[in-house]
């Protein structure tokens, strides 16, 4: 079937089969690898994509559901100038929150849509709100540093 | 982001320099590569532990549309065997399978869809044999054999011996205990996989989430009867390894895959079950402790018993088991020592190399019993930790002499400063209604290299391209510790360059040297060491041509500057870019090796292992734990956590915190939550859902601090630290337990332990005595 959508901020129109996965679509189809797969079955977390502006698991959804819908990956989060990292990107890598990096998109998508709801999270809050993203390789200390350091940046940003 | 503008140097705080591309989602890992045209190839387990092959029938499957090929044992073309020291393992099982997730067969089709179909019309007969479960079956005398050795199904014994341990009889204390440790996942969140194509030269390319790429090469063209030099394998950036991508996962089956695929590409990507069914895991061990000591606290003689199941498959199982032996009494003076170890054969399955190596296990046993002579003699834990702590010129347990950087004291000093510590007593005392609380303690080592036996060396490469920059060729995956980005880093300092005007290569069969497995905390230190007299030598070259250049009598006086080598008293400069366009290619280069080095002393019983036995080296860790006990419902909660490490000096004190943040984070794990479980060697825990690992809510911040020893043969003053953090916190944990007054001698802590401890009944099971 013909599946329309925006993708990462671009009108798109794919010929696809509708029971295919959503993050299959999005990494064999459309290019996009930032979505990784660690599980498939909604444990991880690293599929991460926002649907309309809220974080949702691409492995659980498929191709039909993205039907007219806003999509946006890790590589389309900074849409105003993508030479530049995001400030959660920026501060993921300088505060060593990226180690593997397999994690990170899925978690830079959790994050981002955290500070994007509330600007000076404690870390309890974000460790919450990273809960559902597992990282092997962390211990997510530098992850909630790297947090709450966006949300500083951000804040100075904004005030 | 903002130009970084300083130069990265030796000790700096720098961001990773593979960071940015893994944040933009830009990296290509190995699993995000679909080459154009691609077919997919799986594999199908045999789903019963233990079995004799009747049948295989594939006709249904073969007759599929979009099926390409279904392969069995008959079309490998080589030996069909996979192993490191033992070559036990079948690419495909032909008349036995030794544990469910063996292959028997191999599928090659257009789609993934068709793949999973097709694996399932595949009809297996195996006629089961009795199942080997447990270390106990396993030795029983009417027990089947997993594999066809002389001596059943024990894999390997050995005993090390120190001093007289026959005078732990006459000590003033004796204890004795049992413990046992839990199998491990690694649990990466990239699974095993890759992609291989046979191209028209006949040369096989592989693209494969690995951590031995040069070995692999050796591997695939043994199992399949193959020319090595017709096999070509690029390693990228890995999402985690941990040890789990030490040895063939993916790799002899993509590559049997792409003999049949007509030149088409084909990609095996393992799913999260498939992972947990076929990968390797951490031993399961059980280990039996007696310790005998002074009143004043001072150790006397250690006797134990340690077995490791290594499942349906050596592996490195017999090295694993050596290390236990060798780290048996802890970071501790101990002048008398026998430690027994055996390594069996089960239906369980395969162990294999993870951090911690052997040494994860025993930690939990020789700090348990520190805890327990403490108590016994009223004496403080860290105390008595600190007068036994190995120093300089002592004879370790194993009784190698402490000849290179040895920080063990100075890292419970460093602890027994902190207010973590200092302030137990209070922290305790406040404990809410129905908690209770403990501090623990722990102190750890591990053997740092691959050993005596098995040269560890690496040969680093650099170039000064044509445009002017300078390329490190990284020869040792990266499974996300940094060690590329460290490499970068000592390139930087000594060739004085800003991080823009860097470029890496990840390993690659055809472009970077041979040198050796990402592993054994060996990976920064032997390739770093080989780079810096690289560098050292691209330096001398180029302020050498710079000075020729510029008609100077010789190299004096000529230093490296950012984009340029300058002649210092006159100020005159030439650009690296300008440098490189009157050089050779072949000049542009610079090749180096490094051997470490190993120790002359062998203990007595050391030549039972051919290698991989004993170490010269060892970083230290003193780790703590404050731990709640929710008394209601069981459940442990690290509430803070903090490790004291010595790994020489400090190149990058972001990616040493990294290090032990993870190592930390996955040793809590182990202590608190993760097991595979089986029934009959058939696992039940085959998601993230079923095996729990530590989300973000379940771990505390973790403090790391550096304890800076130099380790005077390391580069830059260095060791490597990915191992010892993974000791420590099983013991910590255990640690604070006992102190809150829940002794445990089995591990992971689950909640229904928790609860019948705190109901007092003993954490023991009857195990056999002393042998
Ligand atoms: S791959 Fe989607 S949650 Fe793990
Ligand atoms: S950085 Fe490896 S899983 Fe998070």
């Amino acid at each position: 079937m013909q599946i329309k959508f925006t993708l990462n901020h671009q009108p798109v129109t794919l010929e696809a089969d509708p029971s295919m996965r959503a993050i299959d679509l999005l990494r064999e189809h459309c290019g996009l690898t930032g979505p990784k797969e660690g599980c498939s079955t909604g444990e991880c977390g690293a599929c991460a994509v926002w649907i309309n502006g809220v974080t949702r698991l691409s492995c659980l959804m498929l191709a039909a559901q993205l039907q007219g819908q806003s999509v946006v990956t890790v590589e389309g989060v900074n849409p105003d100038s993508p030479d530049t990292l995001h400030p959660v990107q920026e501060a993921f890598v300088n505060c060593g929150a990226v180690q593997c990096g397999y994690c990170t998109p899925g978690m830079i998508m959790t994050a981002a849509q955290l500070l994007a709801c509330e600007r000076t999270p404690s870390r309890e809050r974000i460790r919450e709100a990273i809960s559902g993203n597992l990282c092997r390789c962390t211990g997510y200390h530098k992850i909630v540093d790297a947090v709450e350091a966006a949300a500083q940046a951000m804040d100075r940003e904004i005030s | 982001m903002k130009t970084l503008s300083f130069i990265e140097d030796i000790g700096r705080r720098s961001p990773r320099f593979d960071a940015p591309d893994k944040a933009r989602g830009k990296e290509k890992f190995a699993s995000d590569l679909y080459p154009e045209n691609l077919l997919w190839a799986g594999a199908l387990r045999a789903g019963i532990p233990h079995g004799e092959i009747r049948s295989i029938i594939v006709d249904r499957a073969l007759s599929m549309a979009g099926v390409h090929a279904v392969l069995t044992r008959k079309d490998v073309p080589g030996p069909n065997r996979q192993g490191f020291v033992y070559w036990d393992m079948p690419v495909l099982c032909g008349k036995k399978v030794r544990h469910a997730g063996d292959a028997v067969a191999l599928v090659i089709a257009e789609t993934r869809e068709i793949l999973a179909k097709a694996l399932e019309s595949i009809q297996v007969d195996i006629s089961p044999l009795p199942v080997v479960d447990s270390i106990d079956a396993a030795l029983s005398d009417q027990a089947p054999k997993v594999h066809d050795l002389t001596t059943g199904n024990l894999l390997k014994a050995a005993t090390i011996t120190k001093g007289d341990p026959a005078v732990l009889a006459t000590c003033d204390i004796l204890l004795e205990e049992y413990f046992s440790t839990p199998v491990q996942e690694h649990a990466y969140l990239e699974t095993e996989n890759g992609v291989a194509r046979l191209d028209k030269e006949g040369i096989l390319h592989l693209i494969v989430s690995t951590q031995a790429p040069f070995r692999d090469r050796l591997e695939i063209a043994r199992a399949l009867g193959l020319d090595p030099g017709k096999i070509h394998i690029t390693a990228p950036y890995l999402g985690g390894g941990f040890g789990g991508k030490d040895g063939a996962t993916v790799q002899c089956l993509l590559a049997l895959a792409a003999l049949h695929a007509k030149g088409r590409p084909v990609k095996m990507w393992w799913d999260r079950e498939e992972s947990m069914v076929a990968g390797y895991k951490r031993h399961a061990a059980r280990m039996h402790y007696c310790l005998g000591a002074k009143k004043d606290g001072e150790l006397v003689a250690l006797k134990c018993e340690i077995d490791y199941d290594t499942g349906a498959y050596a592996h490195l199982g017999v090295e694993i088991m050596a290390l236990g032996l060798e780290h048996a009494a802890g970071p501790y003076r101990i002048p008398n020592m026998e430690a027994k170890g055996r390594c069996i054969y089960t239906n369980n399955p395969i162990a294999g190399a993870f951090r911690g190596f052997g040494v994860a296990q025993v930690s939990f046993a020789f700090e348990g019993m520190m805890d327990r002579l403490a108590l016994k003699l009223n004496m403080d834990p860290l105390a008595l930790r600190r007068k036994n702590a190995l120093i300089r010129g002592d004879k370790n347990c194993a009784d190698i002499t402490m000849t290179h950087s040895t920080g063990m004291a100075e890292c419970l000093l460093r602890l027994a400063d902190h207010y973590l510590w200092t302030d137990r007593g209070k922290w305790v005392a406040a404990a809410p209604r129905f908690k209770r609380r403990g501090v623990g303690i722990s102190a750890v080592f591990n053997g740092m290299g691959y050993g005596h036996g098995l040269p560890d060396y690496a040969v680093a490469k650099v170039r000064l391209t044509q445009s002017g920059t300078i390329r490190v060729y990284n020869g040792v995956s990266d499974m996300g510790q940094g060690n590329a980005s460290t490499f970068v880093q000592m390139a930087v300092e000594i060739l004085c360059q800003d991080r823009e005007n860097m470029e890496l290569v990840q390993p690659d069969t055809d472009r970077t040297h041979p040198s050796g497995s990402s592993s054994a905390g060996r990976t920064t230190y032997t390739y770093g060491n080989a780079l810096i007299k690289a560098c050292t030598a691209l330096r001398d070259k180029l302020c050498n041509r710079a000075a020729l250049m510029l008609l100077m009598d010789d190299a004096r006086g000529f230093a490296m500057v950012p984009g340029a080598v300058r002649h210092l008293a006159t100020g005159k400069e030439i650009s690296l870019a300008a440098l490189a366009a009157i050089m050779h290619p072949e000049d542009r280069l610079c090749v180096a090796d490094h051997l470490m080095v190993t120790t002359p002393e062998m203990p007595q019983g050391g030549e039972a292992f051919s290698l991989g036995f004993p170490h010269l080296i060892y970083p230290f860790a003193a780790h703590l734990a404050r731990v709640e006990v929710d008394e209601l419902t069981g459940g442990v909660c690290v509430k803070d956590y903090l490790a004291f490490t010595d790994g020489g000096r400090v190149l990058n004190p972001q990616t040493f915190e990294q290090q032990v943040q993870g190592a930390v984070a996955q040793g809590i794990g182990y202590a608190l939550c993760e097991a595979v479980q089986t029934t009959q060697s058939l696992i039940s825990t085959r998601d993230l859902s079923t095996y729990i690992l530590p989300t973000s809510l379940d771990l505390p911040d973790i403090q790391s601090h550096c304890v800076e020893t130099i380790e005077h043969s390391g580069p830059f003053g260095m060791k490597g630290i990915g191992e010892v953090g993974l000791n420590g916190p099983l013991p910590a944990i255990g640690s604070a337990l006992i102190h809150a007054g829940l002794p445990m001698n089995r591990a992971p802590f689950t909640p229904e332990r928790i609860l019948a401890a705190l109901q007092g009944q003993a954490d023991k099971k009857k195990e056999p005595p002393c042998r």
